[in-house]
């Protein structure tokens, strides 16, 4: 089994949190996982990226270049990475900031309005754990369940009461791309 | 054996706990890009778990020299900072060299010369591996290229430092230090000062006085502290070491260490998976290099490309290794570019059907 | 009719013929670090940080152990030293050249960190070892071979007195300027050291102690001119006096 996303956005959109997550899930799972945030001058340009990697072997390269699959949370983000997704790639768009006509036929699509599923449960903010469940349904990396367990080793302790409802978008993200996939 | 419990670290928080586990006692350090998540962990986990002394210095210069204090009283100390701030430090290590005085010096490699960037380059390999500061010193150098190498590799550097009373380098770079994987902590045997007891200042009490020192102006004495030292390097190789991946009927070797190592080992699986004779070889010593490794290589006749992300420095020690058997091709990726697996694709190719 | 000895050296102070030039202080200044050690009963727990300079030979004068520092680093060596032996005795030895050029950071914030070491101070106005440079506490129209015309204020600046900013730093406990000039002022100066390492015993805190000192060498003058020099050149300049003592409320 070998898995590898580049998760982007803007700054403030949780990517590195759900890159952390997706990483503790998989270690948990007991694969091996890198997570990388990127760095130096690629931070510029209006989006903030991660890269995980989730595989049974020990890894090689935790940056990726052509990567397997995405998870976009804005339209900056979908204009950078859409091009390095190798050809049958799987990407998450987040409908409620993509434009999903953008989306590319070489590649597996699957569109979440994000923001307005995490809207309706109570805070936008939740937008980042929504597409992280659409990616977990989408691709199968994971035990979707492994990652809500995971919450509560990657939020902080301030945090904790916001555990259940994260699990909640991370469900509600699933369910919406098991929709899609039927 | 029952699975140990993994914990999901940055390499720094990894270096930091390994150099715990190996029980590190004071640390001295000076804020710089990409390693402050060390200091700041061991700000207080440095007392904490150790009982230990952390001081924040006033620059790097001091942060070594305390360092060098600290050697000079026998007790487990260590450092880190990134490029400009170690070539700060030379000072140090140079005096704590010929005062043959044991010590663990972290650099997190950072884009160079000057002020570079904050990305990752290992533009540090002749600095660190040369010396480094003036006069005929070594130090040794170790290379890890994954966050459990991080953590080992403090526990060895520690080590290595009192068997050889020897300032330890552990050269790791942005890449290593900023990312986060699983590591398995483990605690190693009671730490073997190898009797520094013998050497170190702790009062003079009931014995004859000691002195620690760099300065040899008798006739003659400068040239047997010269010597003495050089005796020491010559032993030390017997510590070289390096991982070898898919070499057995590899036609061309890639040599390429830390970060840039586990990069280019995705490439050559995926030539593997091409069906292209292609084998990796990562020193995770940089001094002592393991030569003998590569010698043995070059006598198979196999050919070689040293990769780096740098303009050119560890294939002069490939070169080295194999002289008069076979020669090295190099393909260095620029300090302040961001390496991948496929920007070694294409080199390696080419040079694969050269 | 036996021989009464009269006059001794205490036994930390190793018995052999001085490198140090006829009328340098630094004999009386290493003899007084003796005294004090000895009647503390510090010897067996004494670590010396030696500093460049001519005084780097101190651990062939003094039986303790000893650690070399490079140049201007003995507080941070001291800071480490301390920082690892916390129940033993450290103090650097610093001349002028190493401890308020090269070293001013460094003693600087050992002493504002408060580290708990002791700072003997060496100040003869000059680089010494190196052959009579000009040093930061040269004094304006004092010639060196590197300002042999004299130091000028508005080229090189004027002489840094360091016991004045030491005693204006939070961490410093003790700070006082003693000179070896005379036997008053002798007197005066080992008791200074003694309140000095005492601080650093009782854990109140980092202690200074500058001594104007002479070098008769570099100045070019026989000794007795030089101890004159001090007093009526040296002195007027960088006056004699506790700076900061911590131990006496509302007088710093």
């Amino acid at each position: 089994m070998y898995q590898d996303v580049i998760i982007a956005g803007f700054g403030g959109q949780g990517v590195m949190l759900i890159g952390n997550l997706l990483a503790y899930a998989g270690m948990e799972a007991g694969s091996e996982v890198t997570y990388i945030p990127v760095y130096g001058p690629e931070m510029r340009g209006g989006t903030a990226n991660c890269t995980v990697v989730i595989s049974s072997e020990d890894i090689g390269s935790p940056i990726i270049q052509s990567p397997k699959s995405l998870i976009i949370m804005n339209q900056p983000s979908l204009d950078k990475f859409q091009p390095k997704l190798v050809d049958g790639g799987i990407q998450i768009l987040n409908s409620s900031l993509v434009d999903a006509a953008k989306a590319e036929d070489r590649v597996t699509t699957y569109t979440v309005p994000a923001n307005e599923i995490a809207d309706k449960l109570g805070n936008t903010r939740m937008a980042n754990m929504v597409a992280l469940g659409a990616y977990v349904q989408a691709t199968g990396c994971v035990p979707l369940e492994q990652v809500k367990d995971s919450l509560k080793s990657v939020i902080s302790e301030r945090y904790s009461h916001l555990i259940p409802k994260n699990a909640e978008a991370i469900q509600a993200g699933a369910d919406h791309v098991a929709e899609q996939m039927k | 054996m029952s699975e140990k419990k993994r914990i999901f670290i940055k390499g720094n928080e990894a270096i930091s706990r390994g150099a715990l586990a190996a029980g590190c006692t004071c640390y001295f350090g000076y804020p710089i890009t990409p390693q402050n998540d060390i200091p700041e962990f061991l700000s207080t986990e440095m007392a904490a778990v150790n009982n230990g002394e952390f001081v924040q210095a006033e620059s790097e210069v001091a942060a070594a020299n305390m360092l060098l204090g600290a050697a000079a009283g026998g007790a487990r100390a260590m450092t880190t900072s990134s490029s400009p701030g170690v070539s700060l430090m030379q000072e140090a290590i140079s005096y704590m060299a010929g005062s043959e005085l044991p010590g663990v010096i972290v650099n997190v490699n950072r884009g160079g010369p000057g002020l570079g960037d904050i990305g990752s380059s290992q533009g540090d390999y002749f600095q660190s591996t040369r010396g480094g500061g003036h006069g005929d010193y070594r130090t040794l150098v170790l290379a890890p290229g994954t966050c459990q190498e991080g953590y080992d590799m403090m526990i060895e550097a520690f080590d290595l430092a009192f068997k050889y009373r020897n300032p330890v380098l552990v050269l790791a770079d942005a890449i290593v230090g900023q990312m986060k994987e699983p590591v398995t902590p483990w605690e190693p045997k009671a730490a073997d000062n190898h009797g520094a007891e013998d050497w170190c200042i702790d009062g003079a009490k009931g014995r004859e006085k000691r002195l620690l020192k760099s300065l040899f102006l008798e006739d003659g004495a400068l040239a047997g502290q010269n010597r003495n030292l050089q005796s020491k390097y010559e032993a030390m190789q017997a510590e070289a070491r390096a991982d070898v991946f898919e070499c057995d009927d590899a036609e061309l070797v890639v040599v390429a260490f830390g970060s840039i190592g586990r990069i280019v080992k995705s490439t050559v699986r995926r030539l593997r998976s091409e069906g292209k004779k292609v084998g990796l070889v990562r020193p995770l010593t940089l001094y002592p290099f393991p030569s003998e490794v590569l010698r043995d290589l070059a006598k198979q006749g196999k050919r070689f490309l040293t990769i780096e992300q740098n303009c050119g420095q560890m294939v002069d020690d490939v070169r080295l290794s194999v002289r008069g058997i076979a020669d090295s091709e190099f393909h260095g990726h620029m300090p302040g570019d961001l390496p991948g697996s496929d920007d070694f694709l294409a080199p390696i190719i080419k040079h694969l059907e050269d | 009719m036996s021989e009464k000895l009269v006059f001794d050296a205490p036994e930390i102070m190793i018995d052999r013929p001085t490198h140090y030039c006829p009328g340098c202080h630094h004999g009386v200044a290493h003899r007084l670090v003796g005294e004090v050690l000895t009647e503390m009963g510090l010897v067996d727990d004494t670590l010396c940080v030696g500093s460049i300079g001519c005084s780097v030979f101190i651990y062939n004068y003094l039986d303790v152990d000893a650690v070399e520092a490079p140049h201007g680093r003995a507080p941070a060596v001291a800071t480490g030293l301390k920082r690892a032996h916390k129940d033993k005795f450290v103090f650097t030895y610093q001349g002028d050249g190493d401890l308020a050029s090269i070293g001013l950071a460094e003693i600087v914030h050992a002493a504002n960190r408060g580290e708990k070491i002791s700072v003997v101070f060496v100040n003869n106005t000059v680089y010494g070892m190196t052959g009579g440079q000009m040093a930061p506490t040269t004094l304006v129209g004092q010639k060196a071979t590197t300002c042999p015309d004299g130091r000028c204020a508005e080229e090189h600046g004027q002489a840094i007195r360091m016991s004045e900013i030491i005693g204006g730093l939070g961490g410093t406990a003790y700070c006082e300027r003693v000179s070896l000039d005379s036997v008053k002022n002798i007197r005066r100066a080992k008791k200074a050291l003694r309140k000095a390492f005492e601080m650093q015993v009782n854990g109140t805190g980092f202690g200074f102690v500058e001594m104007l000192s002479a070098c008769p060498t570099n100045w070019k003058m026989d000794p007795i001119a030089a101890n004159t020099r001090i007093k009526e050149e040296m002195i007027p300049y960088f006056p004699l006096g506790v700076f900061k003592d911590v131990t006496k409320d509302g007088e710093e």
